[in-house]
């Protein structure tokens, strides 16, 4: 066998899986969440839609969704298998169980935290990728005009898009694109939907308040003079930021 | 000093052999003094059981000052029982109050099948230790003592690996049964010391493939292998652990040597 | 049969060098025709079966624990002694040698003592290499403390846990060897006889502790590395498995015993609570460099204190009896271990003892605290100060702490020759089971390097001299002498299943324990002495007629592991009441009430007692052959020590 191959079959190197693919999917977040932040922009998602038309279709980002696609995959898939192991090392379960007296409940509960959060990812793109994917989102037309700067957003039929267009004529800019922000509008609209959103960022915060600290030590990179930085960005960007500003998108839309 | 007795309740867990299954068996523990330690209070157990013809409990134990490593027991479902940072031989009875019921187990883990009742075989700590465990040097024909200064900061941090009494209680504690507290222990000791670079990257490689041969799990980074531990081994040496193998399988020439 | 201690000839410093080179060496190429036995894994037992496998042997190992690491060694606390001078304060090979004999009490060999001293700077070059982390100093180099008996700076450690670390030295240098498939490891294992072939020693028995298997292991010669007998007195610092069975028996099959009496009993441990009491734990002797040991000054106020109607700190300092700084002014606490013991004994047989048994000292704090500061001390000391309050639930910086002598080691053991080899050629004894290296007394920091230099340095040279001189053919396992002895074995094992009475083992063996620690404990005379040899015949045949072994030998079996060690202890026992009864005189550990100064010192008889005295089974319930060899010293003169 090779070194490689040894490497990856060890447990040591399966932990090394788990923490690139964790580590790679983190990135993605902060990207997400910022792009994401369109939302929030009160012009009724003419740089949203426009963003999410970008983010579909340039070569290389097209390039780094099929390594998202593929890490989430291979993520649930190396927790699944890691499990699986760490449940033969111990066949004969304990009488008495610790519980929070010598580890985190997030540390110890990573699975059901990951399970939730890949029904989560799951729900979440049957709602908007799947959809937008497959023309299943409405059509808008916007109109700036050149001169005054002001900008007025019309509905289009189905029957009338053919696809994301940017033209100009008669002194008015046209951007024909898929309404993805009235899906999100649309969407939010249901409560119980809006509330499995925030529980789901709430898992999320807990596990990447673990995950991602855990991740550098799975890499073996604890240098003391460092390390500080990680736990912080593991709590406060990873635990905090990040969830927070993804759960303030569905309850923004569901209060607006 | 106060001492007073009380009354206990054991449910221990009894297993005549590797073979056959095991079962709790609840025993009363009568006029227990707070002053006795943990293993004393059982052979007061084993002193009455024998008087009554029954088989006594059979528990691992030697020293009782806390350094061999020999004592076990999963109690009240932490490894040497509530305290931190001591073994089973070091806790006294006056960590627990008249009345208590008190559930014993032993390690659980694969690759530390029960022997009988609370006696575990930790003898894949043995085998993870020859694979790599040492550096390799005969008897005479070294150089003096001196002829290798090591900066105390290093050999301080080597010491405070070297301080594992390999008493299991991080398999124990690990919802795992993970023995990479240990081994990374071992493997850190020699990484950390001059002594030990020549074959560095080779024992990492060694050290975790005979762990892996061994069936224990893979680190989920709980640490409550670290907060069990009865002499305070530190999770960072897992990290150096990971280090050292990664760096060993992906860019060093040196393999294991069988 | 004259005892042939095969001293060399020549001065005292070349007698070790002409020595190696006079033994005759196994060639490379016949090495590996030869097996050679190990029974312990501890400091000697491990650094000798990993040195000679590394030589190119096959060692088998034998341990009840379960792995070779957690031999007693392990507890060591302090440190090890080399001459190695590092830090310019006048050390030497000879010094050491010079400390060693002299703290023995002149007991001891002086070749033996000598070589010792000679080999310890190799050990400690020895344990660096291996990785040992021992303390050092900011410019890297490894640091030195001071220790009793000497007063030059010559003791390595490391931390307070110097024998966990020199063992896992060892240990790892065995299983690179096992590794290397040079060294067979048999873990849970007991030796019970030694197999005897035309005199010479060709194998041993063993129970597998786990399976209960009695099996023959045939060696081309048998090292015992089994440790102490300290447990003889039920309570001791020693680990709850350590026993004397392996030599026990080595000596029933014709191994001289030598100088059982000498028992090291170290002051400062932690008092016995109650009858529950399994163990004694030792504090660091460094404890007394800053502690002051007393009493209360009068029988009455001690018995208030007992009582609980007054407090520590209701007595007065006027009515505190510093007795050890009163004694002997000009080494006060400092006092070497035997002369402290024997007076914190005496000053719990005046009434004047503390603690609720009235069976303690205090040791206290107070002043150092006040000089130097709680931080300082807590510095120093603060681990010792961690491991009382975690026993005692006593908090040692708020009240004195309380200590009383305990069994720490047995200075005593298997008699050897200056190859190590004891009365039966192919069988040697290494470590603490022989008696060679630290008279009747030993000092602090040197058991450590004892172990180490019989495995690492001595026996390694010395073995081959044997192996050569029986040819290089395989031991014949047809021999019947296998067969009958692994038989005889497990009728001794039947016969234990067999007692079904109504006492515990451990009833018979606490009940051993008073005797000898009452009667052969830290002073002796002759009335107490017999009382204790009838007392211990008595409890010999109360063990046989009235104790109870449960369960069957096809298992783990607790009671009978237990039996069979204590067994053997009862009849040590009476061997070690008979020792001290011949040895009329006060020495080291051994003191005779009989042989004293006028103010109640231990006094040495050179004329009649600077003897070895060696020990010869001659059967069950016969008494034993004396056989003296006579100590001859040429290079130290004899005086008698003086702490005044």
């Amino acid at each position: 066998m090779s070194s490689f191959k040894e490497a990856f079959s060890s447990t040591l190197g399966k932990k090394l899986v788990m923490s690139l693919t964790g580590l790679f999917l983190c990135t993605f977040l902060i990207v997400h969440l910022i792009g994401n932040l369109q939302l929030f922009k009160n012009d009724e998602g003419f740089a949203f839609n426009q963003y999410a038309y970008f983010m579909t279709h340039f070569g290389p980002i097209k390039i780094v969704s099929y390594l998202l696609y593929a890490s989430i995959i291979i993520h649930a898939l190396y927790a699944l298998i890691l499990t699986l192991h760490n449940k033969k090392a111990r066949p004969i379960p304990y009488d008495q169980k610790p519980g929070n007296k010598n580890a985190a409940w997030n540390s110890r509960n990573m699975g059901i935290l990951g399970t939730v959060l890949l029904v989560f990812i799951a729900t979440h793109m049957a709602n908007f990728w799947w959809k937008f994917h497959n023309d299943q989102v409405p059509y808008i037309q916007y109109e700036t005009n050149i001169e005054t700067g002001q900008i007025s957003a019309i509905e289009m039929p189905a029957e009338e898009f053919t696809d994301y267009k940017e033209f100009s004529q008669d002194g008015v800019e046209y951007v024909q694109a898929r309404d993805l922000y009235k899906q999100v509008e649309f969407a939010f609209e249901n409560p119980i939907l809006v509330a499995f959103y925030v529980l789901a960022m709430v898992a999320l915060s807990f596990h990447l308040i673990h995950g991602f600290k855990s991740a550098f030590q799975s890499l073996g990179f604890d240098n003391k003079k460092w390390i500080p930085l990680v736990k912080f960005l593991g709590i406060y960007v990873f635990g905090v930021i990040i969830p927070i500003g993804f759960a303030a998108m569905p309850l923004y839309f569901f209060f607006k | 000093m106060s001492e007073t007795t009380m009354n206990l309740t054991l449910k221990i867990w009894r297993q005549k052999n590797q073979n056959e299954k095991g079962r709790f068996v609840t025993i009363e523990a009568k006029g227990i003094s707070t002053d006795m330690s943990f293993l004393e209070m059982l052979d007061v157990v084993n002193e009455d059981l024998t008087r009554k013809g029954e088989d006594p409990i059979y528990f691992d134990h030697d020293c009782r000052e806390g350094i061999c490593g020999m004592c076990s027991l999963y109690i009240n479902g932490q490894p040497h029982g509530p305290k931190h940072g001591t073994t089973t031989c070091q806790l006294h009875m006056r960590s627990f109050h008249d009345g208590q019921t008190i559930v014993i187990e032993p390690w659980r883990a694969a690759a530390f099948p029960v022997l009988k009742d609370l006696a575990v075989d930790r003898t894949a700590f043995d085998r993870i230790q020859q694979a790599g465990g040492y550096v390799s040097v005969n008897t005479g024909g070294v150089p003096d003592a001196n002829c290798l200064p090591i900066p105390k900061v290093k050999a301080d941090e080597a010491f405070e690996s070297a301080t594992c009494i390999g008493c299991g209680a991080c398999v124990a504690a690990c919802k795992n049964a993970s023995a990479m507290l240990f081994v990374s222990a071992k493997i850190s000791q020699y990484a950390l010391l001059p002594q030990g670079q020549a074959e560095r990257w080779s024992r990492a490689q060694a050290m975790v493939e005979q762990m892996d041969a061994e069936g224990f799990g893979a680190c989920t980074v709980t640490k409550a292998c670290e907060a069990e531990c009865p002499v305070g081994i530190k999770l960072t040496n897992i990290a150096r652990m990971n280090r050292d193998y990664f760096n060993a399988k992906f860019f060093k020439e040196e393999t294991v040597h069988h | 049969m004259i005892l042939d201690s095969k001293i060399p000839e020549g001065p005292l410093a070349e007698k070790w060098s002409r020595h190696k080179f006079n033994l005759k060496l196994v060639n490379p190429a016949n090495k590996r025709k030869f097996t050679i036995i190990v029974v312990g894994t501890g400091l000697a037992g491990a650094s000798a079966a990993a040195s000679l496998a590394e030589l190119g042997y096959n060692v088998k190992t034998f341990c009840y624990q379960d792995s070779p690491r957690r031999a007693h060694s392990i507890a060591a606390q302090g440190g090890i002694n080399a001459a190695k001078n590092y830090q310019n304060d006048g050390d030497s090979v000879f010094r050491l040698f010079y400390d060693t004999i002299k703290g023995g009490d002149y007991r001891a060999r002086e070749a033996n003592v000598y070589r010792l001293a000679e080999v310890s700077v190799n050990i400690i070059d020895q344990c660096v290499a291996q990785g040992v982390p021992f303390a050092r100093e900011y410019g890297g180099l490894l640091d030195n403390r001071s220790f009793g008996g000497a007063q030059v700076s010559r003791t390595f450690y490391a931390r307070g846990q110097t024998g966990q670390q020199l063992l896992l030295g060892a240990y790892s240098a065995l299983n690179r060897q096992i590794h290397a498939g040079k060294v067979t490891s048999y873990t849970r294992h007991e030796m019970l006889d030694v197999v005897m072939i035309d005199g010479h020693a060709k194998g041993i028995i063993t129970r597998d502790l786990k399976t209960g298997a009695i099996e023959s292991h045939e060696g081309h010669a048998v090292l015992l590395c089994t440790g102490g007998y300290g447990n003889v007195f039920f309570l001791s610092t020693n680990a709850m498995g350590c026993n004397v069975t392996a030599a026990w028996r080595a000596h029933k099959r014709g191994a001289y015993f030598a100088n059982p009496c000498y028992t090291q009993i170290h002051p400062t441990c932690i008092p016995v609570t109650g009858d529950h009491q399994s163990k004694l734990t030792l504090m660091s002797e460094s404890l007394r460099n800053d502690g002051r040991v007393w009493v209360p000054k009068t029988k009455e106020i001690a018995e208030k204190l007992r009582k609980g109607q007054i407090k520590i700190s209701d007595i007065k300092e006027e009515d505190r009896d510093y007795f050890l700084e009163r004694k002997y002014p000009s080494f006060g606490n400092l006092v070497p271990r035997d002369v402290a013991s024997r007076n914190a004994k005496q000053m719990a047989d005046e009434g004047r003892g503390v603690g609720a048994t009235g069976l303690a000292v205090f040791l206290d704090f107070a002043d150092a605290i006040k000089r130097l500061g709680e931080d300082t001390v807590r510095a120093k000391y603060g681990n010792l100060f961690d491991m009382y309050y975690q026993i005692t639930d006593e908090n040692p910086y708020k009240q004195p702490m309380r200590i009383y002598p305990a069994v720490h080691y047995t200075m005593g053991g298997l008699w050897v020759d200056y190859n190590l080899m004891t009365s039966i050629p192919g069988l040697y004894a290494l470590g603490e089971c022989n008696f060679s290296d630290h008279g009747a007394n030993r000092l602090g920091a040197s058991a450590l390097m004892q172990g180490l230099a019989d495995g690492y340095f001595v026996i390694p040279y010395t073995v081959g001299d044997y192996l050569t001189s029986l040819g290089f053919k395989p031991v014949d396992k047809s021999n019947p002498a296998f067969e009958q002895t692994r038989l005889e074995v497990e009728e001794n094992v039947n016969k234990l299943l067999s007692l079904k009475g109504s006492k515990t083992v451990d009833d018979i063996h606490k009940k051993l324990g008073h005797i000898m620690w009452e009667y052969c404990g830290m002073a002796r005379n002759e009335e107490g002495l017999m009382k204790a040899k009838g007392l211990i015949q008595e409890l010999k045949k109360e063990f046989w007629n009235d104790v109870t072994v449960l369960g069957e030998n096809e298992e783990l079996n607790l009671s009978l592991e237990k039996a069979g060690r204590v067994a053997d202890f009862i009849e040590l026992g009476e061997l070690m009441v008979d020792d001290a009864l011949n040895r009329r005189e006060s020495c080291g550990g051994h003191f005779r009430e009989e042989s004293a100064t006028a103010d109640g010192e231990a006094k040495r008889d050179d004329e009649h007692y600077a003897y070895v005295a060696a020990w010869e089974y001659t059967g069950d319930n016969q008494p034993e052959v004396l056989h003296k060899e006579p100590l001859v010293f040429e290079n130290v003169k004899l005086t008698q020590r003086s702490y005044k």
